[in-house]
């Protein structure tokens, strides 16, 4: 993997002639975990989208770069809420997939332990269908992880688990993601503060930079500081400032 | 015995019940409507013919199905590959839907002969709109997730293509092949009517000109046995062999 990039974004957005952003900064520090927290419609997905350079719906002007000037092509990796295995493949083709798209040969030693650093080692040749919702989003994170991109976006990616398996697959990413500059979109102040460095707030049509725990990261399911910040947060987004 | 095959013998069997009392309760002469026992008769005394006349009509329909499907496929790729391609064989191909196929069928004889490659050629002509429209339909319906993440993945297009696009649409390509496995006996049929000496559709001509009414129908119910047959296996083909596909 090549040395993480800090990552700076500063523009405005709109969306069908209403305003979605004003005049944001959005900084990603490198090697570091930053949150973009907000309600839905916010904008918080488009934001990740500009980054990962996908279509959006909205109209932006402004500014991507990171701070070593290169594009961000090819340095991204790109979690979704939705796993988005490929059901006719196998658990290894899925995870092998970038390789695959981009026709290079996908060393099958890295492949390995990479399946087996998310404890899939028994369901590499099974089908998506034949796993439970944390074990799909496990296949994504291995798909992720495979690409070895310094660059990670991630669009609530664990919103669609249970409880359970949600706090699992936080651990599981935050210590396989470490060192990488990560942008995680989420609704849920608990998971932002977990496993951010840095929490921003997207909301009414605005961007705040709110408090976050020093690390390490993550923080324990019971931390009393990181309870205390979550409820902190909250009563921010319900307040609406 | 799954249910399908229950009710369809169901049915069969109640139709035979209701087409003999009609036989019987109004007299109709045998050359308008013999009873199911005189084309049961003439079915066994001519099993040859028939059996002769339905390896004919089962080959057109066989090749017709593979020509057919394959240039279906490949157009609905090129579609996707090329917007060239798209641009001006799409109305071409819209447009050659919007002739019957029926009206086709005597200048296909004309140019082609009345031997099976006309057949062929009728059978291909009727599968290849919509096994191309099936499969273009699901190649532009790929689930944008995917695409974005190919697209963060930086695919190349033609794996792209290959390894998300066409296993997305297989669904609709299936869809498309089990249509056609029902239109290809018309094609070649049709095309049996419009000139030939050999086929199912020959033989129910032939049969209806000598008043054997009874071989007609036995025609007729074998050519309908076969497209039944012909499109249950292809179901049970595309459950076996393309499950993973279908259980999306």
């Amino acid at each position: 993997m090549s040395s993480s990039p800090e990552i700076l974004v500063s523009g405005i957005a709109h969306l069908g002639g209403r305003l979605l952003f004003d005049s944001l900064t959005l900084q990603l520090r490198p090697g570091e975990w930053t949150a973009l927290l907000g309600p839905s419609g916010s904008g918080k997905s488009t934001l990740l989208r500009l980054i990962a350079g996908l279509p959006v719906a909205a109209e932006f002007e402004g500014h991507i770069e990171a701070d070593d000037k290169q594009g961000l092509s090819g340095r991204i990796g790109y979690m979704a809420q939705q796993d988005l295995l490929l059901e006719w493949a196998t658990i290894r083709d899925n995870i092998a997939l970038g390789s695959r798209l981009r026709g290079q040969a996908c060393p099958p030693d890295r492949l390995a332990d990479i399946i087996g650093a998310v404890g899939l080692d028994d369901k590499a040749e099974k089908r998506p269908c034949e796993l439970s919702g944390g074990q799909r989003q496990r296949v994504a994170l291995a798909r992720t992880l495979l690409e070895d991109r310094p660059v990670i976006l991630l669009d609530e990616p664990f919103s669609a688990l249970d409880a359970r398996t949600r706090a699992d697959m936080q651990d599981l990413a935050a210590s396989h993601l470490v060192g990488r500059t990560v942008l995680l979109v989420t609704h849920d102040p608990g998971e932002a503060v977990r496993l951010c460095s840095h929490i921003y707030l997207l909301q009414d049509n605005r961007l705040v930079e709110a408090p976050a725990l020093s690390g390490p990261f993550p923080k324990p399911v019971d931390d009393g500081d990181a309870l205390a910040l979550q409820a902190k947060l909250l009563m921010q987004i319900r307040s609406g400032t | 015995m799954n249910s399908a095959v229950k009710s369809g013998i169901a049915a069969m069997a109640g139709l035979i019940v209701i087409w003999q009392l009609v036989v019987t309760l109004t007299g109709v002469p045998r050359f308008i409507l013999p009873s199911p026992y005189l084309v049961g008769v003439s079915f066994i005394e001519n099993f040859e013919l028939i059996a002769e006349h339905t390896l004919v009509t089962l080959s057109e329909i066989m090749f017709g199905l593979a020509i057919g499907i394959t240039l279906g496929i490949i157009t609905a790729l090129q579609f996707e590959i090329s917007p060239a391609a798209k641009f001006f064989l799409k109305p071409v191909l819209i447009f050659s839907q919007a002739i019957p196929v029926f009206a086709l069928a005597p200048v296909l004889t004309l140019w082609l002969g009345y031997g099976m490659i006309s057949k062929v050629t009728m059978a291909v002509l009727i599968i290849y709109f919509p096994v191309t429209s099936a499969l273009h339909d699901g190649l532009t319906r790929t689930p944008s997730g995917l695409c974005d993440l190919a697209h963060v993945m930086n695919a190349k297009p033609l794996r792209m293509l290959f390894l998300i696009k066409l296993p997305a649409a297989m669904p609709n390509l299936l869809s498309g092949i089990r249509l056609a496995a029902v239109y290809a006996p018309i094609g070649a049929v049709i095309g049996e009517w419009v000139g030939s000496s050999q086929g199912l559709g020959y033989l129910m001509l032939l049969a209806n000109g000598r008043v054997k009414t009874d071989l007609m129908f036995a025609a007729l119910f074998t050519l309908g046995f076969l497209s039944m047959s012909l499109y249950g296996l292809i179901t049970l083909w595309i459950k076996l062999a393309f499950r993973r596909f279908e259980a999306q």
